[in-house]
């Protein structure tokens, strides 16, 4: 029996993410971590595995070494297969053409032999800075059904928010009549959400005349996707209602932290049936002895402070007399006694010291002017030191 | 270095935590909100370097098989070695095995097989943190037939145990099986460490003889003609003895010191389990606990253990109790001293109320 695989997701892991700042000085944005014990990267591939998609090319390129080592060989997510499986498929050398991926489409375009040596009816396109939980498989369903040559996921943005997006203009049968990548004027709400399933024999058709195209930026929004639909190709969409985010942004990740936050949150990772996979980290379980209040603590923490509407990262220490608040901690953090977090994103391995403090109220901090919105960022393995102070809004990345 | 492999016993001892066995082995008890016994042993040799694991089990090993796996988690999926199952081997006239020699005969083939010049055994029904190496770097310079790992404190009786007197050189000179004398004594820890080939000649020895029992028959007579020496170990040592040394193991663990020694380095290895973090409600208040993954806290807690999974619901006061996987607490309960087996359910406004010499021990998928 010939062996192939129905469908291959290709996620797209190599964009640098420069709107988190310091979060991403030195890893990719999908490896930054989400909600305590995850990494971004973790949603797509634990979607995948969810979906009965057990092939995924990961490509990288910006940063990859946390990503890479994280990824590993895909074991978290069952993804270590004899055949198939996750692969990290980063730019190489070759006889000629070599050169670092271009833009999102030229990234898959490089990788054609990798798709096509699983022999593919569909591949999925996936991007790997969102927060969501979907069953691609009803998609791939939808898209088979239609007989479409593209099917788009979609959600509904409000209107003012539009112009942020892709956005599909789309008959009442679900067709897509026009797309337009960030208008100034959007004509509707819907929000591609960067996820694509191709029917492979017209992605491989249409990578390869965009390749050639000396004009073309080799982007999917900008290049791929128009020249398909001017060429009257079947491009359908997919109404996604759920969940989802894009953590692009400094805010958008705080806000989608605080999302698990609560006893009915607003993103439920807790049900057992679509569980989100991650590496988890071997350690004992949390001590708490302090005060944790609408907050959520992953494993090896120690807090003995104060933790109010926050979420603390795995091997978080929390000295007595100190104080989190409102604040995103990633893990292996130590905030020392009388130290003051508010309103902050802090990375991994940072020490604050005694009597320290880290931005202030997020009442008074919003009205700060600043590029995060009052939020304070502290890179990753940097020290405050003893009385230091970091005021709302800075973004730290060396020691203060 | 020398090579190593190591045998543990998994189903040994269950005579003394009879409640916590009745649906698993020893080595599948869980402990500390998120381990199994079993993993101590195992962790231990997998830190000392040992890369070869023989798990002897007896029955009801489901839980413990279902722990294990492929040994992934310990690093032991190995094309070479690796951790390999021992179910009890039973001929047309025997049956399973009744005691530790019969349950090592089972294990010869793979002794046999196995290449590493030394071997360590060890029980799987305690909590400590042993480098093993450092064992055998004693036993060989002492040029031991059998090195035997004991522990310091006040004599506690179970089921079977042993205490030995010893030289100033470690060397043994007396071993003594349930002595009924009191006070501090050298407690044998059941770890024990000897050369592959001479173990193997003891045991081919002792089934010619006829020998039951390792301790009487062989150990102890020992002490004439074989160099047995001790090795001392001074860490933090917990053996599950009984329901309330369970307790009191567990306990230890909200003791910044014994929980530092046994987890500060992160290498106790356990299977995976991919649970989301703990979640506090507003309403929660939670002191001197072990939170683990998975669970959501509406309710007080303190001084307790929870486990994977469990829930605590709003006006719960929950004291002193251990309470593992899955298990769920409705509103406005009161729970003092229990000790409650995983996926047990205790329904609103229960009050439940064991002691401290005496915990309240639940049943695992119950109903209250």
């Amino acid at each position: 029996m010939l062996r192939k695989k129905e469908c291959v997701a290709m996620l797209l892991a190599g964009g640098q993410g420069s709107r988190l700042y310091a979060l991403t000085s030195n890893i990719a944005k999908p490896a930054v971590s989400f909600g305590a014990k995850y990494r971004i990267i973790d949603f797509p591939l634990s979607n995948c595995i969810n979906s009965g998609i057990d092939t995924v090319g990961v490509l990288t390129q910006y940063q990859p070494l946390v990503l890479n080592e994280y990824v590993g060989n895909g074991q978290p997510w069952d993804l270590d297969r004899t055949f198939g499986g996750v692969h990290i498929l980063s730019p190489y050398e070759a006889k000629k053409d070599t050169s670092w991926y271009k833009g999102t489409a030229n990234a898959i375009y490089q990788n054609i032999r990798f798709m096509k040596m699983y022999d593919p009816e569909y591949v999925l396109i996936l991007s790997g800075d969102h927060i969501y939980k979907m069953d691609y498989d009803k998609m791939l369903a939808a898209h088979k059904e239609a007989h479409a040559d593209c099917t788009i996921a979609c959600m509904k943005v409000p209107m003012k928010e539009a112009s942020r997006f892709g956005i599909l203009n789309t008959n009442p049968d679900g067709t897509i009549y026009e797309f337009e990548e960030k208008p100034k004027q959007p004509k509707s709400d819907l929000a591609s959400m960067g996820i694509y399933i191709f029917t492979a024999s017209k992605l491989f058709k249409y990578l390869e005349e965009d390749d050639k195209n000396p004009d073309s930026e080799k982007d999917f929004g900008k290049n791929v996707l128009p020249a398909m639909l001017n060429a009257g190709e079947k491009m359908y969409s997919y109404r996604f209602e759920g969940y989802w985010k894009d953590v692009g942004t400094i805010s958008s990740l705080w806000e989608a932290n605080m999302d698990l936050l609560g006893v009915v949150p607003n993103f439920e990772l807790s049900d057992r049936d679509r569980v989100i996979h991650s590496r988890s980290p071997l350690a004992p379980p949390a001590f708490v002895e302090g005060e944790v209040v609408n907050s959520i603590v992953a494993t090896g923490c120690e807090v003995e402070g104060k933790v109010v509407n926050s979420v603390i990262g795995t091997n978080c220490v929390v000295e007595k007399g100190a104080e989190v608040v409102d604040s995103v901690l990633m893990g292996n953090i130590t905030v020392k006694a009388g130290a003051k977090i508010n309103y902050a994103i802090i990375d991994e391995d940072v020490t604050v010291s005694e009597k320290a403090v880290v931005g202030a109220a997020k009442e008074e901090a919003v009205k700060v002017e600043s590029k995060t919105n009052g939020i304070t960022v502290l890179g990753r393995g940097i020290t405050v030191s003893k009385n230091g102070s970091v005021p709302a809004g800075e973004i730290v990345d060396k020691n203060v | 270095m020398a090579t190593t492999v190591g045998v543990i016993f998994s189903s040994i001892n269950e005579e003394n935590i009879p409640e916590l066995t009745k649906v698993r082995s020893t080595g599948s008890v869980p402990y500390g909100g998120r381990y199994r016994l079993v993993d101590f042993a195992l962790s231990n040799m997998v830190n000392s370097g040992i890369t070869t694991v023989g798990i002897i089990t007896k029955n009801n090993y489901q839980s413990l098989m279902d722990h294990l796996g492929s040994g992934k988690y310990w690093d032991l999926a190995r094309k070479e070695g690796g951790l390999i199952l021992l179910p009890p081997y039973s001929g047309e006239t025997e049956t399973l095995y009744k005691n530790r020699l019969e349950a090592l005969k089972g294990a010869t083939a793979f002794l046999r097989k196995a290449k590493e010049d030394f071997v360590v055994l060890a029980d799987s029904d305690a909590v400590y943190k042993l480098d093993y190496s450092k064992v055998i770097e004693a036993h060989i310079k002492n040029n031991a037939d059998i090195t035997m790992v004991y522990h310091e404190h006040e004599l506690v009786k179970s089921h079977y145990y042993m205490t030995f007197e010893t030289d100033k050189n470690d060397k043994i000179t007396d071993i003594r099986i349930n002595p009924t004398t009191g006070g501090v004594q050298k407690n044998y820890i059941n770890v024990m460490v000897a050369r592959t080939s001479f173990l193997l000649r003891l045991i081919q020895d002792a089934i010619q003889h006829g020998y039951t029992s390792f301790g009487k028959d062989i150990l102890s007579p020992g002490v004439k003609t074989y160099n047995l020496y001790a090795y001392k170990f001074d860490g933090y040592y917990a053996n599950i003895s009984s329901l309330n040394a369970y307790f009191n193991a567990n306990m230890d663990l909200l003791k910044k010191e014994v929980r530092h020694e046994i987890y500060g380095d992160r290498d106790i290895y356990t299977k995976v389990n991919d649970s989301a973090p703990a979640k506090f409600a507003d309403t929660a208040v939670v002191k001197n606990s072990l939170i683990s993954d998975g669970c959501i806290i509406e309710g007080t807690v303190e001084n307790c253990v929870l486990f994977r999974g469990v829930k605590i619901g709003k006006g719960t006061v929950v004291k002193n109790c251990i309470l593992m996987t899955d298990n769920i607490v409705g509103e406005n309960c009161n729970l003092a001293y229990v000790v409650s087996d995983k996926n047990s359910v205790i329904r609103d406004n229960r009050v439940l109320a064991g002691c401290e010499v005496m915990p309240y021990f639940i049943n695992k998928g119950s109903l209250i």
